[in-house]
């Protein structure tokens, strides 16, 4: 609080290099984790993005469940088709508010290029438990290459906010 | 007691209207003095509304409580966010910096004037963001209001009259060091603690420009004179505004961290050099982390996200850590410097604990450092934000920093300022003892809550997460940690309202007379200029258990960091 003495630029103590220079280590540690990981992980977050419209993504997607559709399921008490496609196809999963469509059938082990904009606002891609997280938005044709890797039912949640009724915007994926 | 004022007078002439502290030595004009209190003021009001809001939807993301609907949920949760992270925050940051550059170089308010303009910009445009939110259904769009969900244009005209008041006040801040300089009111270099109050105003400009440059065209848009605004870019530029609003806070934060440790325990900073460095490095680096928020974005490449979410090599957090340790090796000199030499951590025991300031202060570090900084640096990291985006995680990360953090040193701080700038007597002085802890408890009770339900995927602003049903059972379980928490911080919110309201109403007018407020009569302000070289270098104070704390918070992040890398990898393959 009160001003320091006229000549302040002093060499630094023993304590304080010590800890400097461990705490810079840390630093360039986790700076190289995120390009090692980039590397040699198997978990990255997507970045092949494509300009889309709401009606164009709308169109694809709807051509998708039509050609693929294998059955009916209900979420939420609103009936929705399950689609499943070849591994190594293109799928597609609209979000608006406030429901995920359709229902994906996935084969564990298989990959997958997901497809995933909004018709209307911004969206939360989370799929729980498996607990991978995406931010939708429209007018953004977003595709993740997955790999499934567990079997079961899985739940998408919306986790971003968009408007009254976000909670209760529930989707499903499953995989066998 | 040794004059700390400067010997030469205070400029003769007629506008000048100042008093002399008698604890500090120091002149408080009366402008700035007018200022502090209108600003912390209206930091408290806010401050209550923002706690009410807080109540009312923590007891409804407890489960078991589950008290609002859906509507007024949403509705309180936005106003929580106004309220608390900007207004309470922003007008106790700019009571700061009126204080900083006034009373702490012995100065004048060079433009009181403008400072009222900025005052009136930003009241008016934090109470209308109030009124806006609760009675137009529409505006429920939350803190963030991401287009394209559209609020009436009142909601972000109030943003801007309030960035924009911010923005002035925070140019009479530059006015006043200017001035001061000019008429020699002080000499040499600033002082620490107004050097990060600088950094805070440095970071504040460009954040408040690049808030007008994300809100003053959404305001265009909800008036239909832009018939589309891109969601991505409105992301980039809102969080290139709210992310570095943070930062300001934190800046401050520090700032404050210093003169509280030099007003309880008369620290005198280890090595200037090393503390000015680390705020350097925030002004210079801290801004890339607007990337924080867009990590899973689409659009955004890989290389681009690593740069900026790591603050060019993580930088910026190398400051803070560079705080972390000389904050406390400067305590533990100075009370080491007292005879307290006994073992690694003898000092830290004989601390004066009952004193407000001081518990405040090691409250705020320990909730910031080890909750706050671990937790944001995890989940600001590129791959493991997939893990983290939008679950609680977040708000369990910010609620350490801003609350935890930030909001206890500022509710500290006030407590000094009541008898110092107020002059009134504080009152309820027990209660302010206890504040401290009651409120740390709270909040690091409520981040600890939020984090682990986020670690079980439970989404962030969601009124009914059982909905989803996929929450496992011991969701139950932490989402009434974080509401218990929240009742007790809510406690201490109100403790610390009480105890403010009472000094101010019903206190006696004094001259304060005493730095500590309860543990002794000594003024360490003061004594701090008496410590030696010779006491700084002597062997029996050097800092050793500060070096153990560091390197055990060290470690600590190192298991908390890998821990998420294993978390991650045992997740889907995705690209």
């Amino acid at each position: 609080m009160l001003a320091p003495e006229k000549l302040w630029w002093k060499p630094m103590g023993r304590h304080e290099k010590t800890w400097l220079t461990v705490a810079f280590v840390w630093c360039v540690f986790l700076t190289v984790m995120m390009p090692l990981w980039y590397f040699m992980g198997k978990q990255n977050v997507p970045t092949e993005t494509y300009r889309t419209t709401p009606t164009e993504f709308n169109e694809t997607m709807l051509a998708f469940v039509e050609q693929h559709k294998v059955g009916e399921e209900s979420v939420n008490g609103v009936t929705l088709p399950v689609v499943e496609a070849p591994p190594g196809s293109d799928v597609y999963l609209r979000a608006s508010t406030w429901q995920w469509y359709p229902i994906l059938q996935f084969q564990k082990g298989e990959t997958y290029r997901l497809h995933i904009s909004s018709m209307d606002l911004q969206h939360g891609f989370s799929l729980q438990p498996v607990n991978i997280n995406l931010q939708i938005l429209p007018g953004y044709d977003y595709v993740a290459t997955i790999v499934p890797t567990t079997t079961g039912e899985f739940t998408i949640v919306c986790n971003e906010f968009c408007s009254l009724g976000h909670h209760t915007m529930i989707g499903k994926i499953i995989v066998k | 007691m040794t004059a700390l004022a400067p010997t030469n007078p205070w400029m003769a002439g007629a506008k000048d209207d100042y008093r002399v502290c008698g604890v500090t030595t120091l002149k408080v004009d009366m402008h700035a003095e007018r200022l502090i209190i209108a600003n912390a003021v209206m930091a408290v009001v806010c401050l209550v509304l923002g706690g009410i809001a807080a109540l009312l939807i923590a007891l409804t993301r407890w489960q078991a409580v589950h008290l609002l609907d859906a509507t007024w949920f949403y509705r309180l949760l936005t106003l929580h966010g106004i309220d608390m992270l900007v207004a309470w925050i922003v007008f106790f940051e700019m009571a700061g910096l009126h204080f900083g550059s006034t009373a702490l170089l012995n100065a004048r308010h060079a433009a009181p004037k403008l400072a009222w303009t900025g005052f009136i910009l930003m009241a008016v445009g934090g109470l209308m963001a109030n009124f806006v939110v609760l009675f137009d259904p529409a505006s429920t769009v939350t803190f963030t209001a991401y287009v394209p969900l559209k609020a009436h244009p009142l909601f972000y005209l109030s943003y801007i009259l309030f960035a924009v008041g911010a923005l002035i006040t925070t140019i009479t801040f530059f006015i006043n060091i200017v001035v001061a300089k000019r008429e020699k009111r002080y000499e040499g270099s600033l002082p620490l603690a107004v050097f990060g109050l600088m950094t805070a105003a440095i970071l504040a400009v460009y954040t408040l420009l690049q808030g007008a440059i994300a809100i003053v065209p959404a305001f265009l848009w909800s008036l239909d004179v832009f018939p589309v605004y891109d969601p991505g870019i409105y992301r980039n530029f809102f969080w290139g505004f709210g992310h570095p609003a943070q930062q300001v806070n934190l800046a401050a934060m520090v700032s404050i961290w210093y003169m509280l440790a030099q007003m309880t325990v008369g620290i005198r900073p280890v090595n200037e050099k090393f503390s000015r460095l680390a705020f350097i490095l925030y002004l210079f680096f801290i801004n890339l982390g607007s990337a924080h928020h867009l990590l899973v974005d689409p659009g955004l490449s890989f290389a681009w996200k690593a740069v900026n979410t790591s603050y060019a090599m993580y930088l910026a957090v190398l400051g803070s850590m560079m705080h972390a340790f000389s904050i406390p090796a400067a305590m533990e000199i100075a009370l080491r410097a007292k005879g307290y030499t006994k073992g690694l951590f003898g000092w830290l025991r004989n601390g004066p604990w009952n004193e407000p300031g001081f518990s405040g202060l090691v409250v705020s570090m320990i909730l910031f450092g080890w909750i706050g900084g671990v937790t944001g640096v995890t989940i600001g990291t590129e791959q493991i934000n997939m893990l983290a985006h939008n679950t609680m995680r977040l708000p369990g990360h910010f609620h350490a920093t801003v609350v935890g953090g930030t909001t206890t040193a500022f509710m500290a701080f006030t407590y000094y300022v009541i008898p110092l700038i107020f002059r009134k007597e504080l009152k309820l002085k027990k209660w302010a003892v206890w504040q401290p802890y009651v409120y740390g408890v709270g909040s690091a009770l409520v981040s600890l809550g939020m984090i682990t339900s986020g670690l079980q995927g439970v989404s962030r602003r969601n009124w009914d997460i059982t909905f989803a049903g996929v929450v496992p059972g011991t969701v139950d379980l932490t989402l009434a940690i974080f509401g218990i928490g929240a009742l007790i911080a809510v406690t201490g919110g109100i403790m610390y309202v009480t105890v403010v309201l009472v000094s101010i109403l019903t206190g006696p007018r004094v001259e304060a007379s005493n730095m500590l407020l309860v543990a002794g009569t000594n003024n360490p302000l003061l004594e701090s200029t008496k410590l030696t070289d010779h006491q700084m270098e002597d062997k029996q104070n050097q800092p050793k258990g500060t070096l153990v704390m560091v390197f055990a918070f060290l470690v600590w992040f190192a298991v908390y960091y890998l821990t998420n890398w294993w978390l991650l990898g045992r997740t889907w393959f995705i690209r």
